[in-house]
Parts: C-alpha cells; structure tokens; sequence
C-alpha cells in the first residue's frame, strides 16, 4: 500500500505566491484604464451641453470659448477620406498576399515591411506629408484637411492590411479550390467567394483601423492644422478633435481645459463605439 | 500528354482553355494587386529619400553624427545637436519597457494560463481598450491627474533614494519618470497581445508533459511556457519598445520639454518626437531649424526601423515554431527545480 505524494508545501506556497502575483499584475494593467474613464467622465460630462456641439470654437480670449462642432465635423470629413484611401488599398495589399504571394521572395518581402510600417511613429506620416504635399503647396494652398487624411491613410493603411490577411489566411482553400474546380476564373474566385467569405472579419478590422486614426494627432499638427472658426472644406486648414484638445491644454486656461475634456470624453466615446461595432460585427463572422 | 493539357490551358484542346477575356480579367488583377503591394515598397523607400533630402541642410551643417551625437539643441542660436532628444527618448523608452513589460507579460501569463474561461474573453478585451485610448487623452489625463497626485510622491522618493545614482533633488512636475510611466501604460496592450499570441504557440504536449510530471501550475509556466516562448516574448517587448520611442502628443505634454540631458529621471527632459510637434510650427520659416527637425525625424524613423525589424523577426521566429525544441531546456530547469 502506498499514498500519492503530496505536493511538498514549499512548492505549494511558492505556486500560490506566484499565481497572486501574475493576477497582481492582471489587476495593475486594468487599473489605468478605470482611472482614465473615471476622470473622462467626471470633469468631461459637466462640458457637455447642445451649445458645446453646435458652436465653434471662437479664440475669444474672456467669456464663452466656443463648442466643438466643427472639431468633430473635421475628424469625421478627414478620418473619411483616410478610410476611403486606405481601406480598398489595405485590403488589396492582403488580397495579393494570401492569393497571389504566401510563397515567394515579392511577398513575404512586402508583408515584412507592412509589419515595419506599422511601428513607424505617427509623427513621421505627418512630416512626410508635410514634405511631399504641404511645403510644395499641392493643390494651391499649404495645410488642407485633405493632406491630413493622407497622413492618417498612411497610418491605417498596414494596420487594415495586417488585419485583412489574417481574415483572409481563415477562408478555406477547399473553397477556394472547389470554385476553381468548378470552372470559376481565378479574379472570380477571389472577388466573388474569398472576399465575401471573409467580409465581416474585413469589416472589422477596418472598423479598428479607423478608430486608431481618429485618435490621432500627431500626423494632422502640420498637415491639417489646428484653427478656431468653422472648417468644412477638405481644401482648407480643418479642426479635428485630437487637435482641438491638443491645442486647448497647452493653454492652460480653466475654461479650455473644460472644453478639452468635454471633447476627450466624446473623442473616446466615438473609439469606443467604433470598436464595440467591431466586435458585434466580427461575432457574425463564421470563420474561426 | 493529357497532364500537359490540363495543366496548360492554352494547350492543343482549347476546350478546356480560359475564354481570352477571361484570361486578361485574371492577369488584370493580378498585376493591380501586386502593384499595390509593390506601393508599399516603394513608399517606405520614397519616405525614406525624401525624408534625408528635407534633412540635407541640418546634416550638411552639423554632419550626420555631429547632429546625432551632440548635447547642444540651442534654437536661439540656431544650433542643433539632438543627443538631448535622444537620451530623452532612450530614458523614457527604457522606463516604459520596465515599467510596463512585467505587467504586461504578467496579465498575459494569467489570462492565457490562469484565469478561469469565462473571463478570459472579457479580461482581454479590457486590457485591449487601453489601445483604444487616444494619445491625446494620456497626455491631458497625464497633465490634470496624474503630475499633480504624484509629484509628492516622487519628491518623497526622490529625497530617501537620494542614494541611489540618477535620484534625488528637486522633482517638477512632468519629468521623465512621468513620461515614462504613461508610455509604460499605452505599451501594455500591445507587448500583452502579442505575448499572449506567443503564449499559444507552446504546445499543449509541453504544459501537459509538466502537469502530468506533478509540476504545480507555476512550475508548469516556468518550465513549459516560458522557455519556449522566451524568444516571441522578448520580440513583444521591443515592439513595444518601438512604440514607446515613436510616442509623441501623450511625452510632449509630459516631459517638461527642456531640451538638456537630465541628471536625474525626475528631471525634466524631452524627445525626438516631441520636439519635432512641439518646435515645427516656430521653424516653418527658419530653414536650418526646419531641416535639423526633419533629421530629428529621420533618426527616429531609423529607430523604431531597426527596432520593429528585429521584433518582427524574433517575433516571426517565434510563431512559426522555429525556435529550438527546447527540451533541453525542460530538462535542464527540472533538474534545476530539484524535484
């Protein structure tokens, strides 16, 4: 007769300690992030009123600084036209990728550098757009909402490829090859069944993409610009809500700062709903 | 014979053969798709091109290392030496990646191995939404909540580790160790992600081989998991790393912007990033200052190249399962673990 051997109680307390502190840390990670919702909705929510969406912003230096309106209108005309340039391209990058290039020196030479150009600093999309479009003075004039939104394209366009391919990669070759079979010319088969297939999940990281770049500021400071007044014409310099509160906490004026966290809440509020679309839209998905 | 025609459609039994529009169709999207990823190529190098050209002046004046590596960024004289942005950017960087790996790494360990299944999903997605949080939004938070709430506790730290090297004097409100902290906290989800993706790829046999042997949950993360994701791990932590270095609205609002190398990492101090936002809009008319931050950008943009290409690499390895079988290394630690 013999009992199991217990686990030695050393190696007991040691597992316990080391479990507390991996959901120690778990704990210290979500810590921030409650912090910054707290703070966002407390000293955001007092700012918010119909004159802060309906107003623009005056540069008034006493009295009513002016509302938002035309700082949401600039990120939603310029975050756009940044889906409208790099999602078709993005996604046109992965399509070659998975159906064309998974072997090969092109492809696995392009899909390295979509993965580089994805930790290039933000910044430096500005100052290259700023370069190539803004001191050459492109279509007449200097800053314009349009060289913004090329910029924030830039920014987007490996994240929605990186996406992409990994939705793509998820769609079946014996789908593929079933369609093939069946007489289906290559173009058909990727523009009719690949890419349907792997729709939502191509939604999705679009969706994500375009969260990103509408947090953004960085690129849009010496693109775009930062103005007081109204800003519809994509032609011309353009507010963007990242830019507006940029601007509006380097003043350090109470009634600024006030504004700058009645637009960070709705900035985040508009991330978040992107995201959450995200999510509902990726549980259609029924590739895994 | 009959293989070679079914192979080649354009072969003797036209039949079978694609109809010539067909083929066009076919080659026509093929050659767009591979144009728009031969763009991707080209844009990286036209950036680059572009980029050292704008850059020229300041690098013609001060020479490339001149500009890289002098501690002198004097506007009013019009003299830019960026070794101050640099140090900056290493300081706050290296702070990040220390503060924020453990945690990261932590909370990944746990929610992949520990955590019971119903929360895995809604702790990941959590850990997620601190990705969603604009820079902007660090920075003000960081500006409003968190230099007033800590500066007392920094001063109090900085006057009983005064012992310590690079600790102790006088603490401002933003300083480096700020910086870092917030550069620290937007790096969590991304070194988390990945890590977990890497966590994946150990093989249930390795965790089960641990198990099975009477290793407690620990040990089985210390023998199993973390060797064999120990490469991936270390590619995530730079990736981080290299977004910590390109980090820029969230450090400009923070770090004080004092273009000097500080003593301490309480000081304050200020990176490649930051002052190309914080400066551009002064330079637009003074050419030397324009070009001398354009170059700024271009040794930031050579940074997180060279880091984020060596991520991607360990972090390729990694996954692809290329990394050594590590048994060896089991073996090893088991006789290390001495039962």
């Amino acid at each position: 007769m013999s009992t199991l051997v217990g686990i030695a109680p050393g190696r007991r307390r040691k597992d316990r300690l080391m479990r507390g502190v991996l959901a120690a840390t778990t704990l210290i990670a979500l810590v921030p992030l409650a912090l910054i919702l707290y703070e966002l909705i407390k000293r955001g929510i007092g700012s918010w009123s119909a004159d802060f969406f309906t107003t623009d912003a005056n540069g008034n230096f006493l009295g009513d600084p002016g509302g938002i309106k035309s700082a949401i209108l600039g990120t939603l005309e310029m975050v756009g036209l940044a889906t409208l340039i790099a999602v078709p391209t993005g996604i046109g990058v992965a399509l070659y990728l998975t159906e064309y290039g998974r072997a090969g020196r092109f492809g696995s030479l392009v899909r390295y550098f979509v993965d580089v150009m994805t930790g290039v600093p933000s910044i430096v999309f500005g100052l290259f757009v700023y370069i190539t479009l803004v001191l050459s003075g492109a279509g007449g004039s200097g800053f314009a909402g349009w060289k913004g939104a090329v910029a924030l394209a830039l920014l987007m366009l490996p994240i929605v490829t990186r996406s992409a391919e990994v939705v793509l990669l998820l769609v079946p070759d014996s789908l593929r090859e079933a369609a093939l079979a069946l007489g289906a010319p290559r173009w058909r088969v990727v523009l009719r069944i690949v890419l349907p297939t792997a729709l939502p999940g191509l939604v999705t990281g679009s969706l994500l993409a375009i969260a990103r770049g509408a947090g953004e500021t960085a690129p849009l400071l010496f693109t775009a610009a930062i103005i007081n007044g109204t800003s519809f014409d994509l032609s011309q310099r353009m507010s963007s809500l990242p830019g507006r509160i940029f601007a509006d906490v380097g003043q350090a004026q109470d009634r600024l700062v006030d504004r700058a966290w009645g637009a960070a809440l709705t900035l985040v509020m508009m991330i978040l709903v992107l995201n959450l679309l995200a999510r509902l839209v990726s549980r259609r998905s029924r590739l895994t | 014979m009959e293989a070679g025609s079914l192979t080649d459609p354009r072969g003797s039994r036209s039949g079978l053969g694609r109809l010539p529009l067909t083929q066009l169709q076919d080659r026509a999207l093929r050659w767009v798709l591979k144009g728009l990823a031969a763009l991707i190529l080209a844009l990286i190098a036209f950036f680059f091109i572009r980029l050292y050209i704008e850059a020229q002046p300041a690098f013609a004046k001060f020479g490339v290392f001149g500009f890289t590596f002098t501690n002198n960024w004097d506007v009013s004289r019009n003299f830019y030496g960026a070794l101050p942005l640099l140090v900056g950017t290493i300081v706050t960087a290296g702070l990040a990646l220390a503060i924020g790996v453990p945690v990261a790494v932590g909370a990944a360990l746990f929610v992949s191995e520990l955590a019971p299944r119903q929360v895995r999903g809604p702790l990941t997605i959590m850990v997620e939404l601190l990705a969603a949080v604009p820079s902007v939004v660090y920075g003000l938070w960081g500006v409003f909540v968190l230099i007033p709430k800590l500066q007392p506790i920094e001063q109090f730290l900085s006057d009983k580790l005064a012992f310590l090297p690079f600790v102790g004097g006088h603490v401002p409100g933003p300083n480096y160790f700020i910086a870092g902290l917030i550069l620290a906290i937007m790096i969590v989800p991304i070194v988390s992600a990945i890590t977990r993706e890497v966590i994946a790829t150990v093989p249930a046999d390795h965790k089960e081989a641990a198990l099975a042997l009477g290793a407690t949950r620990w040990e089985m993360i210390r023998m199993a998991v973390l060797p064999y994701s120990r490469s991936g791990i270390t590619g995530a932590a730079m990736l981080g790393l290299g977004r910590a270095i390109g980090e820029t609205i969230a450090v400009t609002l923070v770090i004080g912007n004092a273009p000097t190398i500080g003593k301490q990492i309480f000081d304050q101090g200020y990176t490649l990033a930051a002052v190309i936002a914080n400066e551009f809009g002064e330079a637009a008319n003074n050419p030397t200052h324009r070009a001398a931050l354009i170059a700024a950008g271009l040794v930031l943009f050579v940074l997180t190249l060279v880091v984020n290409g060596l991520a991607r690499w360990l972090v390729r390895r990694a996954e692809r399962g290329k990394v050594a079988a590590p048994v060896a290394d089991i073996q090893a630690n088991a006789a290390a673990a001495g039962g």
